[in-house]
């Protein structure tokens, strides 16, 4: 689901800044509601009491998850859910299109699932001649443009109203022009009303499952997910088997994290419970690992399945507000996305841990407290450590630790300045130089501090 | 209490005025610093390009010039934090960890250490403080904007302590100015874009000088700062503690 081709973050974030005042303004938008995340965060008492509670209820649930999942599977069964697992997308993909064949359905109805966007599941479907559409508001824009969702929560954010205006005049037949936000939702959601009425499936994501009762919880703001289910004589839900709680209870604690975290709103307008299937109706719940297994086996990764989604450490990260979520190259943008990326395919995505300043602003907006940047900084040695380090880069590296190794060889090639410029930049030639090219080096002073020092330090103990 | 001064790589090279604001600072507060010869660098430059298992050389460096301190103090957040975290080695890791829990960064070394209540120092100027990210989520100088908790900041502290010195304050107090390591040249972009905006936030809201705790950050804000022909310049705290204008 990449869209991108062969570029990288850095090539496609220095597209993305071509156009420095649609930066500013993506910037904006997204740090206008980590603002809002802090104004929610700093009203709730004991907030950081909640992240730490969240995080130990995630913690334990992935410590005892196989356990969890065959209590939520019984459960599921004895609330007349029928019970699917999946090991991986391709896997995944044929349970959804068994069920609809097997009922002669060839359109469905689906509210925001990240993980089918992962599956690539709309695809894997249009070939076999069933038709999707997406009922989240940003995730039918992006679907009308054909491109992926640029963020897990706002997934058409990078896209400006007149942008969205131009593609309903293009798909929905709008007046040109139109760009006024209530009239273009009115005419989405014409639009959707009728999706929702004609198709018989529906299938939601899952924000929490609760193995205790066998129930599952979807959170959205604009009610699209109910709509979608129930209307349905079909309903099928996708969770990825991390998505996972103990116990009912601990939706007090999550569901106070998720929406502030998300955007700084108390909670989602929807926080909807589904445990059993109507009079007539079909429910589904597919249990998908498609990699998690892997990523809980690693020591130094298993903390990044904690995530609820909520999307924080987007809006605070400022590399991907001044970047764009589409540069990552991946359904999950961000740094989260960077830290369970290079677990799907380390090589596809060995750019994204570089992705990061590692400025550890997300892991502190982080509800579930993933420690992201230093994540970050432990797949960077495994990325090189496994050979998806650029051959030129290593040479440097290599050289410049045999040289910082050794006091001789420093002092010879810091007196004249040369080499450590030089290496600053990782490049040998100052034209191609990409510090010098929107800044200025720093000036070579006369003197280093250890030749000052060597002049003058007798001179200073006796000040 | 011995003292060792440790001077990043960089700050020795490009920024002796800072390393030379600092000795002199610690030696007005009454400490005894020692500056041993023949360091080099924390090994940061390589360990956050992923090449961490490259800096053995200099970990033992490090421990060969500093294992005999009680103290060590260095002008730079970023160089400290990784040695607080990451320092180590097969043969001294006894002395790599008690070196870790040793090193101090200027800033917190006066604040918690030798609990500085007073400066002879003046600086009669408009300043802004940059937070460097190592210096504030790393080693907590001050209250992070992203958590629910009391304010502090360590770097105030002291600034406020300089006869003269009028702080500034800036609309995302703690955002990242894009130095980031090598980021400034793999993602030379959004790395300058970001680095403008901060320069900018400090520009509009009337800055003569930015500060920080960390001169990396500066270097980056001050290319770009002359690049663009700016009046505003970037100055190390050490500089400022150590004023007398």
């Amino acid at each position: 689901m990449s869209g991108s081709g062969t570029k990288d973050h850095a090539a496609l974030a220095k597209e993305f800044n071509k156009d420095e005042e649609r930066v500013d303004w993506h910037d904006g938008a997204l740090w206008w509601i980590r603002q809002k995340r802090d104004r929610s965060a700093n009203q709730t008492p004991q907030w950081e009491e909640l992240r730490e509670a969240a995080s130990s209820i995630k913690n334990h649930l992935l410590s005892n998850l196989h356990g969890y999942l065959l209590q939520f599977e019984d459960n599921l069964k004895k609330n007349g859910i029928q019970v699917h697992w999946a090991e991986d997308a391709t896997e995944h993909n044929e349970i959804v299109y068994s069920i609809l064949k097997a009922k002669e359905i060839d359109q469905m109805v689906k509210s925001k699932s990240m993980l089918t966007e992962e599956c690539g599941l709309n695809e894997y479907l249009a070939e076999r001649g069933i038709d999707v559409i997406n009922s989240d508001l940003g995730e039918y824009i992006q679907q009308l443009d054909e491109e992926p969702p640029s963020h897990i929560v706002l997934p058409c954010i990078h896209k400006r109203k007149e942008e969205i205006g131009e593609i309903f005049h293009e798909h929905l037949g709008t007046e040109k022009g139109l760009s006024d936000p209530t009239l273009l939702t009115r005419v989405a959601r014409q639009h959707l009303r009728n999706v929702f009425l004609t198709r018989r499936a529906a299938l939601t994501g899952v924000n929490f499952a609760v193995a205790e009762t066998g129930e599952y919880v979807v959170c959205t703001n604009e009610g699209n997910a109910d709509m979608g289910a129930h209307l349905s004589e079909v309903q099928i839900a996708s969770m990825g088997i991390e998505k996972l709680i103990p116990e009912k209870k601990h939706l007090g604690v999550f569901l106070r994290l998720l929406a502030r975290s998300a955007i700084g709103q108390p909670i989602t307008i929807y926080s909807s419970h589904y445990k059993k299937p109507r009079k007539g109706q079909e429910m589904h719940l597919i249990l998908v690992d498609a990699g998690r297994t892997r990523q809980l086996s690693r020591v130094d990764f298993r903390d990044s399945l904690k995530c609820i989604k909520c999307g924080g450490c987007m809006n605070t990260c400022p590399v991907y507000r001044k970047s764009g979520g589409l540069s990552y190259h991946n359904t999950i943008s961000g740094p989260i996305g960077a830290i369970l990326a290079p677990n799907i395919d380390m090589k596809e995505h060995a750019d994204l841990p570089f992705a990061s300043t590692l400025c550890g602003s997300c892991s502190n907006v982080c509800p579930v407290k993933i420690p992201i940047h230093d994540q970050l900084y432990k797949w960077r040695q495994v990325i090189v450590k496994e050979g998806y380090a650029a051959n030129t880069k290593a040479l440097s590296m290599k050289a410049m630790a045999w040289t910082l190794s050794s006091p001789d060889a420093y002092k010879t090639a810091g007196r004249a300045g040369r080499w450590f410029l030089k290496h600053l930049s990782f490049t040998v030639n100052n034209k191609l130089n990409p510090w010098y090219k929107q800044r200025d080096m720093p000036e070579v002073p006369k003197e280093s501090f250890d030749e000052w020092y060597a002049k003058n330090k007798d001179k200073e103990k006796n000040d | 209490m011995t003292t060792g001064l440790f001077i990043p790589c960089y700050v020795n090279q490009f920024y002796p005025g800072a390393a030379i604001a600092t000795l002199r600072l610690l030696q007005k507060l009454g400490v005894e610093v020692t500056y041993p010869a023949g360091q080099t660098c924390c090994g940061q430059p390589m360990a956050n390009s992923g090449f961490e298992h490259l800096t053995q050389g200099c970990d033992t460096l490090f421990i060969e010039h500093f294992s005999s301190f009680d103290y060590i103090v260095c002008p730079s957040a970023s160089c400290v934090l990784h040695i607080k975290q990451h320092l180590h080695s097969h043969k001294h890791q006894e002395q790599a960890t008690l070196i870790r829990s040793r090193v101090y960064e200027l800033v917190e070394f006066l604040t918690d250490v030798l609990k500085t209540d007073k400066l002879q120092a003046r600086f009669p100027h408009k300043v802004g403080i940059h937070q460097s990210c190592h210096g504030l989520r790393g080693l907590h100088l001050g209250k992070m904007s992203e958590l629910v908790g009391p304010k502090f900041s360590k770097q105030e502290q002291l600034l406020n302590m300089v006869d003269g010195l009028e702080l500034i304050s800036i609309d995302r107090p703690d955002e990242c100015c894009g130095f980031g390591g090598t980021f400034c040249v793999a993602e030379e972009a959004v790395s300058v874009k970001m680095g403008k905006d901060r320069v900018t936030d400090h520009t509009k809201n009337g800055a003569e000088y930015i500060t920080s705790a960390d001169l990396s950050c500066l270097m980056h804000l001050e290319g770009i700062l002359n690049r663009n022909k700016s009046a505003v310049k970037v100055i190390h705290i050490a500089e400022i503690l150590n004023s007398t204008l």
